[in-house]
């Protein structure tokens, strides 16, 4: 299979729309604590955040596999927005038939030793525990979490974090990760319902792990153009720097490492929506992968760029500090690896070829 | 974004394909005697055995003995026989860059003579390029060839090519000189011919490699009598020819798959419920893998459409050695041992191999080096 014909057309228009309404000033600013709202609304309008929920949800029964695309441009244009949130709490809200927001959305728990319950209240019901790093909590219109309730899994949806102690944090890329407390916070019964379709805690942490290695192969394709475009222009010695051998040897690492993560995430993305464990395994391929090239990558890209790239003010490091940050948000590429490494080793050795070879 | 992005397409395999790798296991299983994990598995009873079976030059066209069948077919082949540690070696060259470089640029009496018997196995090539003087450096090649009645008079010394002394033929590149001419033009003038190596003024003499094998070779040249119709392509193209030799050479998945039984055994050594470290260090070599083959079957879907993804196989071949490279580092750290060769334990003496092998594979078929420059230059850097 190779691409298809509306994934580029959604990849050219997502393109376009980010290098026009994301610029380093929307980026910086939204640094400061104010939400992107324009930003945000031009993607909203796309459709892209709900694309992928059924018509009578909201949506367009888009592919996982273009929206997964539309967030590595997201990545590479370093965008401070909720949209793999917002994609995520809409797929848990939908499959639990609670509603969802036009406006942006998060969801959680985002790490895998947070601990939430849902005990019933008469009709209602009572919200216990902490979701720590929740992305954008501030801002979303609606919260989507997932809690332990009396029988199992279930969604909840909370219009905002009013009710919640909320502990503002950040991620080192300036991106708002809240931790948020519930001490038997009451909701009505509407509020909460069981999820179905395959939509779990450990399928959203999955996804989430994805969304990131996504977004970070974006980030690495920025982190290289800038790179390779600075190499050009920089002169030094009475030529361009991309002159230099060595130099021109860190640029095609850097590329390597770049080809590679995209191919790892496509990995992940070709897995969506098959059988969970096999989801699981190629989603931590990817995790474990993009992560890796993350680390040699963002080095490469600063050393090119000597002082400059070590500013603020030159955008290199909106795209390495998200790397920094996103390689370790649902699980570090270490933590992914020892799951690639505990299922191989579960299956055996002698179904390790036949486990890399399976189709899809 | 101005920078050209290498493009590696995911790539899902057509239902024709998976069906051959279920043939291509039964095949294996039947034949468990010859696998073995030593590369260098030359074995013409294995390779005329894939002939009949349509295994080898499966892409080509019918007229000349092949199956017409996709790359991505020969693909799964490849990687199924790769993983396997099959014995290649009396076919492979011939199938992953002789012929494919016949069928461009060989005459239709060259195809008609040359295609079919490597078709059956019955033909093994070998790669007549490195020199003494004249390794990444291709187009320092001294060896020459003089125009005389009815063929070429070939002079030169070639040098680590593997395999000549078990070959039939070698795709030999050198330069087109003057009578009593002793230094060659640098540019200009190279050529490739189609050389018979049991031809008077040939003499192949081994040389042995660091684990005391005799894999390669030099071959000295004396006034060697090659006949016209063994020009391969014109005089003066070998340029041209060889890059595309190269090309064919480079995109082949099996730069990443040497050492596939090694991990494999790495698996076995953890047991079913290792410690964290040791499956964080497994898991991060296989998630390597698995996106190295990802990243190979998007290049024979290129292929597939016919396109050149030279840039594409310069970068898998890079992400490939490292990878490879890093397979005995690993395994040493997680599993210690003293290494021998001969040890009957499988990984004492994998691991004793595959320290031993690691230097090699970041050198043939294009150092680290030229490989990143090939990198670099589709970058638009060069
Ligand atoms: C196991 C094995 C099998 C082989 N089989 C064959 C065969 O069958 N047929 C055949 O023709 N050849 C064969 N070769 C030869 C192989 O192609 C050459 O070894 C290779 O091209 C490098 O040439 P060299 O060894 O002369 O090293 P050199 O070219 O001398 O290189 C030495 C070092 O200098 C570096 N270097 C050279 N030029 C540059 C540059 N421009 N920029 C930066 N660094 C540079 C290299 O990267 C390397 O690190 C084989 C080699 C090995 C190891």
């Amino acid at each position: 299979m190779a691409i298809r014909d509306e994934t580029r057309m959604l990849l050219e228009s997502m393109n376009r729309l980010f290098e026009d309404k994301c610029t380093k000033q929307v980026v910086d600013a939204a640094e400061t604590g104010q939400f992107a709202t324009d930003l945000w609304t031009a993607v909203a309008e796309t459709g892209v955040p709900l694309a992928a929920l059924p018509e009578s949800a909201g949506g367009a029964d888009a592919e996982w596999s273009d929206l997964f695309a539309a967030l590595r441009v997201a990545g590479r244009y370093a965008a401070p927005i909720p949209l793999a949130e917002t994609m995520l709490a809409g797929w848990v809200a939908a499959s639990a038939g609670l509603d969802v927001s036009d406006g942006p959305m998060t969801v959680g728990p985002v790490r895998a030793g947070d601990e939430l319950t849902l005990a019933r209240d008469g009709n209602g019901w009572r919200l216990s525990g902490t979701a720590s790093r929740v992305p954008y909590a501030k801002a979303a219109s609606r919260i989507v979490l997932i809690a332990d309730g009396p029988s199992g899994e279930m969604a909840v949806a909370l219009d905002g974090i009013a009710g919640a102690t909320h502990t503002a944090g950040k991620n080192i890329a300036g991106e708002p990760r809240d931790t948020l407390g519930f001490d038997g916070l009451a909701l009505p019964a509407e509020a909460a319902a069981p999820l179905s379709d395959g939509v779990s805690r450990a399928a959203l942490y999955r996804r989430g792990a994805l969304a990131r290695a996504t977004m970070m192969s974006g980030a690495l394709e920025r982190a290289m153009d800038m790179a390779v475009g600075y190499a050009q222009e920089r002169q030094q010695f009475g030529r361009p720097i991309s002159k230099f051998q060595a130099v021109q040897q860190n640029l095609a690492v850097l590329a390597g490492q770049t080809a590679a993560a995209v191919a790892a995430s496509n990995v992940g993305i070709e897995a969506l929506g098959g059988d969970p464990e096999r989801e699981e395994f190629l989603i931590a391929i990817a995790k474990a992968r993009v992560g890796e090239a993350a680390t040699l990558a963002a080095e490469i890209a600063h050393q090119v760029h000597g002082a400059i790239g070590f500013t603020r003010e030159y955008a290199l490091q909106h795209a390495t500090r998200r790397l920094w940050s996103w390689r370790e948000e649902f699980g570090s590429d270490p933590e992914w690896a020892a799951k690639v490494g505990a299922y191989v080793c579960a299956r055996g050795a002698d179904a390790l070829w036949p486990t890399l070879t399976e189709a899809a | 974004m101005a920078t050209p992005m290498f493009r590696f397409d995911p790539m899902t395999l057509p239902p024709e394909a998976e069906a051959l790798r279920g043939e291509v296991r039964a095949f294996i299983a039947d034949h468990a005697d010859a696998m073995s994990f030593s590369r260098s598995g030359f074995d013409r009873d294995f390779s005329r055995a894939m002939g009949r079976k349509g295994w080898i030059g499966m892409t080509w066209p019918k007229q000349y003995g092949g199956q017409e069948r996709s790359a991505l077919e020969r693909y799964v082949l490849i990687e199924e026989m790769l993983a396997a540690g099959a014995p290649l070696s009396a076919h492979y060259i011939s199938d992953r860059q002789s012929g494919p470089n016949i069928l461009r640029f060989g005459t239709e009496e060259q195809k008609r003579h040359f295609l079919p018997r490597i078709v059956a196995g019955e033909l093994t090539f070998c790669i007549g390029m490195s020199e003494p003087n004249s390794g990444s450096d291709l187009a320092g090649t001294r060896t020459r060839a003089v125009k005389v009645d009815g063929g070429y008079r070939i002079n030169g010394t070639k040098l680590w090519t593997s395999n000549a002394h078990r070959s039939d033929y070698a795709i030999l590149f050198c330069k087109m000189a003057q009578p009593g001419e002793e230094e060659v033009d640098r540019h200009g003038g190279a050529t490739q011919f189609l050389l018979d190596l049991k031809s008077p003024g040939i003499e192949i003499r081994p040389v042995i490699d660091l684990l005391g094998e005799h894999h390669f070779n030099e071959i000295f040249l004396t006034d060697v009598f090659v006949p016209d119709w063994l020009l391969l392509g014109k005089e003066g193209n070998g340029w041209n020819q060889v890059t595309s030799e190269l090309a064919f050479e480079r995109s082949a998945p099996d730069r990443f798959l040497a050492l596939f039984q090694m991990l494999r055994e790495m698996v076995r050594l953890a047991g079913p419920d290792p410690d964290r470290a040791t499956a964080a260090a497994l898991g991060k070599l296989v998630a390597q893998l698995a996106t190295l083959r990802s990243m190979s079957l998007s290049i024979a879907g290129m292929l597939q459409e016919g396109l050149q993804p030279n840039t594409e196989s310069a970068v898998v071949k890079d992400l490939g050695t490292r990878y490879e490279q890093d397979i005995p580092v690993v395994a040493r750290q997680l599993f210690p041992t003293e290494p021998e060769l001969e040890a009957v334990e499988t990984y004492v003496s994998m691991i004793a191999r595959s320290t031993m092998s690691a230097p090699r594979l970041s050198i043939q078929g294009g150092t680290r080096e030229i490989l990143r420059g090939i990198i670099a230059r589709g970058l638009g850097l060069r």
